[in-house]
C-alpha cells in the first residue's frame, strides 16, 4: 500500500511506447503547436531529444499543455515524465516539491514590456504603474523584491494565463507587461501592432530555464540531463544533425564517444549505445535547436547572448561524455 | 415475561440477527466505520506518498514571507507580510465580491420577477427578453464581457472622464474622494443614531396608530427623513469636520481617494446580472403559487395593489422563494472564483494562485480553500434556514 517509491520511470516509459512531456499551452519558439497540429519549440525540442535517447525517435514524445500553477502537480503525480515547460530553476523547487531540475535549456532574465506612448524608457521610471503579469511564476516575487528595493510602489494585476495578459496588456488596463525577455518578445509579436511597445533594458532577476524530473529516480534524471548535455557536447564538437553520419566514422575519440562508435555510454545511462547519435540524427545539437526556434532568423529574433557556448562568450558549457 | 413478547407468533424471543434494532445498529456501524476507513486511508496515502517522494508537507508554509504584491486588500498587506496574510487578503476580496453581488442580484432579481407579471406588455416582455438572455449565456463569457468589451474601452487615465474634479472615470477604474474625520465628527454619528432611533419609534407609533385608528401615516417617508437630515443638521452645526482627499494624477496613476477597481466592477456586474436572471424566475414562480383568490380578495376588501403585493402576495411567495433562493446565494459564491480569470485578486488567484505555486504546497491550499467555501456556504445556507422558519407557514 501507501509508502511504494514510484517504478523506475524509464520501464514505465518503455512500456507505454512514448515520453509524455508537460509544455506550455502555447508560446511561440518555445512550445507551440504548429498549423499542423505538431508541437515546436525548444521546451519541446529538449524533450524530444529524451525520446530520441530512450526510443531512437523523436516521434516517440507526447505533449500534454500545461498552464504555471499545474505543472509542477502534474509531474509530480506522475502525469507526465518530464516538465520541460519555461520552469525556473530556483531553491525552493529544487528542495522542496520533490523535484529535481536536470540543467538549463536557455538562460532568461525578468524585463518591463511599456507601450511607446508612455515615454519611459527605464525601469526606474516606473513608480505607481501598474504591471500586468501572469500568476503562479518566479516573476511575482522578482517584481515585489525589485520595487521594494528601489522603494517604488506598483499595482500587479495577475492574469491566469499568458493570453489574457496580453489582452489586459493591449487594453491598456496596465502600463507595464512583465516577464522573461525570452517571452516578452513572443507576447510582443502577439499584439495587434508590436512596434507600439517596446522592451526596457533593464534585466531585473535570473531565470535558469529547464527540464524537471521527479525526485528519487536517479537513472531518469541522468537520461534526461545527459540527453541535453549531449546536445551541448555536439554543437561543440561540431557535429550536426547534416554531418552526424558521416561524423559516424571519425576519428576523434570524444566524437566517438558521444555518437556511441566506440565505449558503453548508453549502458551505463541504461538507453541504447547509439544514443548520442539518435539525439542529433532526430532533433540537432543545442545551436541547432536555438536557432531554430528561437534565433536571430526567427519571428522572436533572439540573439544566442548568455546561451552561446562556453568558449564563444556564453555561458552553456556540459560535462564531457567520458 | 412481559405483554409486548407474549403477541410474538411462537412466543419466542426473535433471533440477534432478526432484531431490527440490532440490524440497524450493525449495518449503521459497519458503514460510518467505512467511510472513516476510507477517509483515513485516503489521508494516510496521501501523506506517506507525499513523505517518500520528498515533497514538504504541514502548515509551516503560512508563517513564510510571501514576498509577492497584490493590487487590491482591504486589510493592510505588502510583500514583506505572510503567506497566512495573503488567505486572509483573497478570503476578504471573495467575500466583499460575493456580499455585493448577493445584494445587488437580491434587487436586481426581485425588480425584474415582478416586472415580468407586469400588466404593461413593454415592461413584461423586457424582463423576459433579460431573463432569457443573461440565463443562458455561460457566467465566464459574460464577465470576459464586462470586462474586455466594457470597461476596458474607457479612455486611459490621463484622458479620464471627471465629474466636478472629483470622480475619475478611467480604464483603472472609477477614483473618488475620501474622507476622514476630524474631532467634532462623534457629535456626527451620535445624531445619526439618534436619526435611527427615532424613525423606529415613529415606525413602531404609526402601526399602533393604524391599529388603533385605521390611519395610516407615511411612516417610511418620515424616517428617512430623519435619519439623513439629523446626521446633516449636526454636521453643519459643529462646523463639517471631516477632511476630503481628492484624488489626483500623478505620473501614471491616480494617488490619493480610493477607487473601485474595473475587475472589481466587472466581476459584480457579471455575477449580480447572472445570478438576478435565476433569481427573477424563482420570483416570479413564488408569486404565482400564491393563489388567485387572495389577490380578488385583498382588493374585495379596498386593499390598494402596492399593499396587496407587499402585504398579501409577497409574505406568501416567501415560502416558495426562500429555499431556491439560497442555493443562487450559494451559486454566486461559488462563481465568485472565476475571477481570477480577470486578475481579480479573490481567494482562488491568491491563495489558491499564487501562493500555492510559490510554495508549491498544493494539497494544504487546496484543502484550505475547500474548507473555507464549503464554510462560507454552510453559513449562508444556515442563516437563510433560520429565516426561512420565521417565514415558514406557522401551524396553529
Amino acid at each position: 500500500m501507501a509508502g511504494s517509491v514510484q517504478a523506475a520511470t524509464l520501464d514505465d516509459v518503455i512500456s507505454r511506447g512514448h515520453v509524455q512531456c508537460g509544455v506550455t499551452s502555447g508560446l511561440p519558439g518555445f512550445s507551440q503547436p504548429d498549423e499542423n497540429g505538431d508541437w515546436t519549440g525548444i521546451d519541446v525540442d529538449t524533450c524530444r531529444a529524451v525520446a530520441a535517447a530512450v526510443f531512437g525517435s523523436a516521434d516517440k514524445a507526447q505533449f500534454t499543455p500545461l498552464t504555471a500553477k499545474e505543472r509542477f502537480t502534474a509531474l509530480q503525480s506522475g502525469e507526465i515524465d518530464v516538465l520541460s515547460r519555461n520552469t525556473t530553476w530556483t531553491l525552493t523547487r529544487d528542495a522542496s516539491l520533490g523535484l529535481n531540475f536536470t540543467g538549463v535549456n536557455y538562460y532568461d532574465g525578468q524585463g518591463f514590456l511599456v507601450s511607446k506612448s508612455l515615454g519611459v524608457d527605464d525601469a526606474e521610471q516606473l513608480d505607481g504603474a501598474t504591471i500586468c503579469i501572469q500568476a503562479g511564476t518566479t516573476t511575482e516575487l522578482n517584481l515585489a523584491d525589485y520595487f521594494r528595493t528601489k522603494g517604488m510602489t506598483f499595482n500587479p494585476l495577475v492574469f491566469d494565463t499568458s493570453e489574457q495578459t496580453v489582452s489586459g496588456f493591449a487594453a491598456g488596463r496596465c502600463d507595464v507587461l512583465t516577464s522573461d525577455r525570452s517571452q516578452l518578445a513572443a507576447l510582443r509579436s502577439k499584439l495587434e501592432d508590436p512596434s507600439s511597445a517596446i522592451t526596457l533594458p533593464n534585466i531585473i532577476s535570473k531565470e535558469p530555464l529547464g527540464p524537471v524530473v521527479r525526485q528519487g529516480d536517479d537513472q531518469w534524471f541522468n537520461i534526461v540531463k545527459w540527453a541535453l548535455f549531449v546536445q551541448i557536447n555536439a554543437e561543440e564538437l561540431g557535429v550536426t544533425q547534416a554531418n552526424v553520419a558521416e561524423m559516424k566514422s571519425s576519428t576523434n575519440p570524444e566524437i566517438q564517444r558521444l555518437l556511441g562508435t566506440t565505449g558503453d555510454m548508453g549502458e551505463k545511462l541504461g538507453v541504447p549505445a547509439d544514443f548520442g547519435f539518435r539525439i542529433i540524427q532526430t532533433v540537432g545539437n543545442y545551436g541547432e535547436m536555438y536557432d531554430r526556434n528561437v534565433g536571430p532568423d526567427t519571428p522572436l529574433g533572439l540573439d544566442r547572448g548568455l546561451n552561446a557556448l562556453w568558449n564563444n562568450g556564453g555561458i552553456m558549457y556540459a560535462p564531457p561524455v567520458r | 415475561m412481559n405483554e409486548s413478547n407474549m403477541t410474538l407468533s411462537n412466543g419466542a424471543r426473535p433471533k440477534p440477527w432478526n432484531n431490527p434494532k440490532i440490524r440497524m445498529f450493525v449495518f449503521q456501524t459497519l458503514a460510518l466505520g467505512t467511510v472513516f476507513w476510507f477517509g483515513w486511508t485516503l489521508f494516510h496515502n496521501t501523506l506517506s506518498n507525499m513523505e517518500s517522494r520528498g515533497i514538504s508537507t504541514g502548515f509551516g508554509f503560512l508563517d513564510e514571507t510571501a514576498g509577492f504584491g497584490i493590487i487590491m486588500t482591504l486589510i493592510p498587506y505588502d510583500s514583506t507580510m505572510t503567506y497566512g496574510r495573503t488567505f486572509f487578503v483573497g478570503l476578504l476580496n471573495t467575500l466583499l465580491v460575493s456580499a455585493m453581488g448577493v445584494v445587488a442580484a437580491t434587487i436586481i432579481g426581485f425588480v425584474v420577477g415582478i416586472a415580468r407579471l407586469s400588466s404593461n406588455w413593454l415592461i413584461a416582455k423586457l424582463a423576459l427578453v433579460y431573463i432569457e438572455t443573461i440565463r443562458n449565456i455561460p457566467l465566464l463569457l459574460q464577465i470576459f464581457f464586462w470586462y474586455f468589451a466594457v470597461l476596458q474601452t474607457l479612455p486611459s487615465p490621463r484622458q479620464s472622464l471627471d465629474v466636478a474634479d472629483m470622480f475619475f472615470l478611467s480604464n483603472r477604474g472609477l477614483y473618488f474622494p475620501t474622507a476622514s474625520a476630524e474631532p467634532g465628527f462623534g457629535w456626527v454619528m451620535a445624531a445619526l443614531i439618534a436619526g435611527i432611533a427615532a424613525a423606529v419609534f415613529v415606525h413602531r407609533w404609526a402601526k399602533r396608530r393604524q391599529l388603533r385608528t385605521g390611519q395610516l401615516f407615511p411612516a417610511l417617508r418620515v424616517g428617512t427623513l430623519l435619519i439623513l437630515a439629523l446626521p446633516l443638521l449636526m454636521f453643519m452645526l459643529v462646523g463639517r469636520p471631516l477632511i476630503w482627499e481628492m484624488p489626483s494624477l500623478t505620473g501614471f496613476n491616480f494617488t490619493g481617494g480610493a477607487s473601485i477597481l474595473p475587475e472589481l466592477a466587472a466581476l459584480w456586474i457579471a455575477l449580480s446580472l447572472y445570478t438576478a436572471s435565476f433569481i427573477a424566475e424563482i420570483v416570479r414562480s413564488g408569486i404565482l403559487a400564491v393563489d388567485r383568490g387572495q389577490t380578488e380578495a385583498a382588493s374585495a376588501l379596498g386593499l390598494k395593489s402596492s399593499f396587496t403585493l407587499r402585504l398579501v402576495i409577497i409574505p406568501q411567495a416567501m415560502r416558495v422563494i426562500i429555499p431556491p433562493l439560497t442555493s443562487q446565494y450559494l451559486n454566486l459564491v461559488k462563481n465568485s472564483s472565476l475571477a481570477t480569470a480577470i486578475a481579480y485578486p479573490d481567494l482562488v488567484s491568491v491563495f489558491m494562485g499564487t501562493t500555492l505555486n510559490q510554495t508549491g504546497q498544493a494539497v494544504e491550499v487546496v484543502a484550505i480553500t475547500m474548507a473555507v467555501y464549503l464554510t462560507i456556504s454552510l453559513i449562508i445556507s444556515g442563516l437563510m434556514n433560520i429565516y426561512n422558519r420565521a417565514v415558514a407557514l406557522q401551524e396553529r
